[in-house]
Formats: C-alpha cells, sequence, structure tokens
C-alpha cells in the first residue's frame, strides 16, 4: 500500500492505495466520485477525462499513487453554488447528448480546450476532442455547444446567457 | 482490467532511479509518462514486479539550450515540447511532429523519452530523432554515457538501453532556419501511423541544399532514408524533382503487413508522403 494525498474537486483526501489502482478506480470506488465513467479498456475513449493539475488526462491511464500532491477536478466539481459550468450549460442547451455516456469526458476536454484557445473554429474543437469518442456519433451537436459555451464565457457576455440550470438535487 | 500487482517506487533523483533499478532487478520497469505502459499494464501484456516512477525527478523535465544542440528531459510531457520556443526555433520538425502524437490528454502525460524508449517502430517520434541524428544520454550504474540515434534504435520494442540503464536526455543538434514537416497517415487520432514521414529540408535560393528524412512504421525500428536524402541535394524544390527522389524512400524498408495496410499499400504511401512532407517543408 502507498499513501496519496490528493485533492479531488476542492476536498483534500489521504488514502491508502495500492500501486496499481488507477485513478478512475481510486475516484468511483473510494471517493465515489461515479460521475467519472470507464468506457474503454484501451485509453482509446477519453470518457474518463478529469483535470489533473489543470490539464486534461485519461485518468485509466494514471495511477492513483502518480497523483499524490495534485490537484484532480471531475465532472463533480465543476458546478458552482448549484450553477452549472457554462460548458456544461451548453452540452444541457444544445442538446450535445444523447446516451450521454462520453459527456463527462466530452465536457472537461472541452474546457481544457477553451482555455487554450478561447475561440475556436469547427475545425479546431473537432481536433481538441479528437481523443473523444461518442459512439452515438452525436459530434455535431458536441462541437455547436464547444462554440457556444466559448460565446457564452467570453468577458462580458454573462448577459446573454439564459436563467441559470438548477443542478438536481440542490 | 486492473493491473497485476507490483511494488511502485518513486525516487527523487536519477541516482536513486538507477540504484532502484539496480536493485529491483531485470523484472523492474521504468515508468515515464505511463501512456503506453499503464494500458499494457491494464491488459495484462506485461506484469513488472516493480514499477520505477520518473515522474518525481523535476530535472528531467527541463528542455534546455546546450550550445550548438537542445537538451529535452526525458520526461518532458509532448504539451512541454510542442509549446517550447526553443524547440520551435532550433527544432521545429520535433514539434511538428509532436503535435501529432495521440491525442491532447495522451500529449498532457505522455512524455519525449518514454515514447523514444518504448521503441514501437510505428511511434511518431522516432523516426525524427533518427533524421535530426539526435543524442541519447543514458545513466547507468557505471555513469553517463551518450549513444547516437543511429545506434539506439536496435528492433522492435528494443534499444540499446541495458537493463540497468536510464534515458535521462536526448539532445537534437539545431537546424535553426531549416523548414520542416511531419506527414502521417492514420484513421483515428489514437490509432497509430500506418506511415508517418518526417522530413526537414534546407534550402538556399530554390535548390535543396540539406534533406533529411525519417520514416516511422516502415520496419521493425524506425528508419531514416538517405537514398531520398541524397537525391534531394541539388535539386530545385518543384513537385516534379520532390517526387522523384521520394520514389526511393523505400530502399532498405522492410514494411510490415498488418490489419491496418498491406506491406505494398505502406510502400505506396511512403512514396507519396515523403513527396508532400518534403514539399511542404521546402516551402
Amino acid at each position: 500500500m502507498a499513501q496519496v494525498r490528493v485533492t479531488v474537486d476542492g476536498v483534500e483526501y489521504v488514502d491508502d492505495v495500492e500501486p496499481r489502482t488507477l485513478l478512475v478506480y481510486y475516484l468511483r470506488e473510494r471517493l465515489g466520485k461515479v460521475g467519472t465513467v470507464v468506457g474503454c479498456d484501451t485509453s482509446n475513449c477519453g470518457a474518463c477525462t478529469v483535470h489533473l493539475d489543470g490539464r486534461s488526462v485519461k485518468s485509466c491511464a494514471v495511477l492513483a499513487v502518480q497523483v499524490d500532491g495534485c490537484e484532480v477536478t471531475t465532472i463533480e466539481g465543476l458546478a458552482r453554488d448549484g450553477e452549472l459550468h457554462p460548458v456544461q450549460k451548453a452540452f444541457h442547451e444544445c442538446h450535445a447528448l444523447q446516451c450521454g455516456f462520453c459527456t463527462p469526458g466530452m465536457i472537461l476536454q472541452a474546457i481544457d480546450l477553451l482555455g487554450d484557445n478561447s475561440d475556436p473554429d469547427e475545425q479546431e474543437v473537432r481536433e481538441g476532442i479528437e481523443g473523444n469518442l461518442c459512439r452515438c456519433t452525436g459530434y455535431q451537436n458536441i462541437v455547436r455547444a464547444v462554440q457556444s459555451a466559448a460565446q457564452a464565457m467570453k468577458p462580458g457576455a454573462a448577459a446573454r446567457v439564459e436563467a441559470p440550470v438548477t443542478v438536481a438535487g440542490d | 482490467m486492473i493491473p497485476a500487482p507490483f511494488d511502485y517506487v518513486r525516487p527523487g533523483t536519477v541516482d536513486e532511479a538507477v540504484r532502484a533499478l539496480s536493485e529491483a532487478g531485470e523484472d523492474a520497469k521504468i515508468l515515464a509518462g505511463g501512456q503506453s505502459l499503464i494500458p499494457v499494464l491494464r491488459l495484462r501484456l506485461a506484469a513488472p514486479s516493480v514499477l520505477i516512477d520518473l515522474g518525481g525527478i523535476p530535472e528531467l523535465r527541463r528542455i534546455r539550450d546546450d550550445g550548438d544542440r537542445i537538451a529535452i528531459g526525458a520526461m518532458a510531457p509532448h504539451d512541454d515540447v510542442l509549446r517550447d520556443e526553443l524547440v520551435h526555433e532550433h527544432v521545429g520538425l520535433l514539434a511538428k511532429a509532436t503535435a501529432t502524437v495521440a491525442d491532447n490528454q495522451t500529449r498532457h502525460r505522455g512524455t519525449l523519452g518514454g515514447s523514444l524508449a518504448h521503441a514501437d517502430p510505428a511511434g511518431d517520434l522516432g523516426g525524427v530523432a533518427l533524421a535530426l541524428e539526435a543524442e541519447f544520454v543514458i545513466a547507468g550504474p557505471g555513469g553517463t554515457r551518450t549513444v547516437p540515434a543511429d545506434e539506439f534504435f536496435v528492433d522492435y520494442f528494443t534499444t540499446a538501453l541495458g537493463e540497468d540503464e536510464i534515458l535521462t536526455e536526448v539532445r537534437f543538434p539545431k537546424y535553426t532556419g531549416w523548414g520542416s514537416h511531419y506527414e502521417k497517415f492514420n484513421r483515428t487520432a489514437q490509432s497509430w501511423s500506418m506511415v508517418g514521414i518526417a522530413a526537414a529540408v534546407r534550402t538556399e535560393g530554390g535548390t535543396i541544399a540539406e534533406a533529411r528524412v525519417g520514416l516511422s512504421n516502415m520496419g521493425t525500428t524506425p528508419l531514416r532514408a538517405r537514398g531520398v536524402e541524397e537525391a534531394l541535394v541539388g535539386q530545385p524544390a518543384t513537385a516534379d524533382a520532390v517526387r522523384a527522389a521520394a520514389q526511393r524512400v523505400t530502399e532498405g524498408t522492410a514494411a510490415p503487413s498488418d490489419a491496418d495496410a498491406a506491406a505494398d499499400y505502406r510502400e505506396h504511401l511512403a512514396r507519396v508522403l515523403t513527396g508532400r512532407a518534403v514539399l511542404a517543408a521546402a516551402s
């Protein structure tokens, strides 16, 4: 066993983990963060994408012991005071999901992309999310949502954003 | 799937890492960015007894100007390499090829050294290191040694690294002012290149003065297309001249046949992509 001290969605955890524990299973099974899903066994699909110290990673290709001293953000840590993150809101408004399984990873990767490029064109969005697969093949609306979020996140755009969406359970 | 159990060591210095590797014996494995190794462990294609994680050694992430070379720490993530100004200015081909490695998430974790030491002949960076005559700095129990790229890649997934040695740095000569381009053919972001062509050229008044061409997935190791390089020198940087020189790209290759492509199709791709890569590099 190895000790890991990690901040996940703003809360610090100290846990003993087996070195072979993948970050995604630590998040899901130890911390109950089941919003981060396992989509494939090959690191292809990107459904398990989280942010590690601010950059997107596939949490099935990271060991929990490797994140000792780091900060992790999952899909469950994006909303603020019951209000969805603008990218979450845009996915909701643009109907950017069908089955929804790829959505957590798509949103985390979209946020990473928008951090690098605040106004991506369609091609740049498609390349930015190339590590995320939507097996419903619903990419059109996903691309629209990312571009819509980019507009909503521009400085001074807050007035144009529709009424906040209430998070279930809040 | 879940990897088989292993012990985990996270040394803070290269010396500690070398010592840990010697103590752990031949069943140990070095963990760099983990973007190839962790999937391999998960699929239980490998089950090392000990993993030695180089992630706790900050000096191995450094990218620095080393006089006539750019020295890149083995643990520099792809994302650092492709954004680095020194790399852009002096080793543009490496920046361009690195930008095509896998996908964003993988480039955030995956490292230059890990990718080269893994030595998958379909990887994007081996051909670049060969074509640009990079040097590999290797630490072992007896100290440090340097291996040129054309001796580093030995066979399929096999390098000159001994079982008790660690790749610490890769040094690229400066190609300041050269044009470069990396051209590859693959079906999706995550799939390996069917063929990848790395080209760098120096032109003088529309004539190709020097050329470097490296190949991915055209044999059991990355390869260098010296025949194309020779044929390009002295030629005008025109489509006809470049395409004629590109015909020599299959000399000395042994393209594999697999589910992605048959050998003769790979040879065809190599000729076409070499023409495109050299023309783009020269323009």
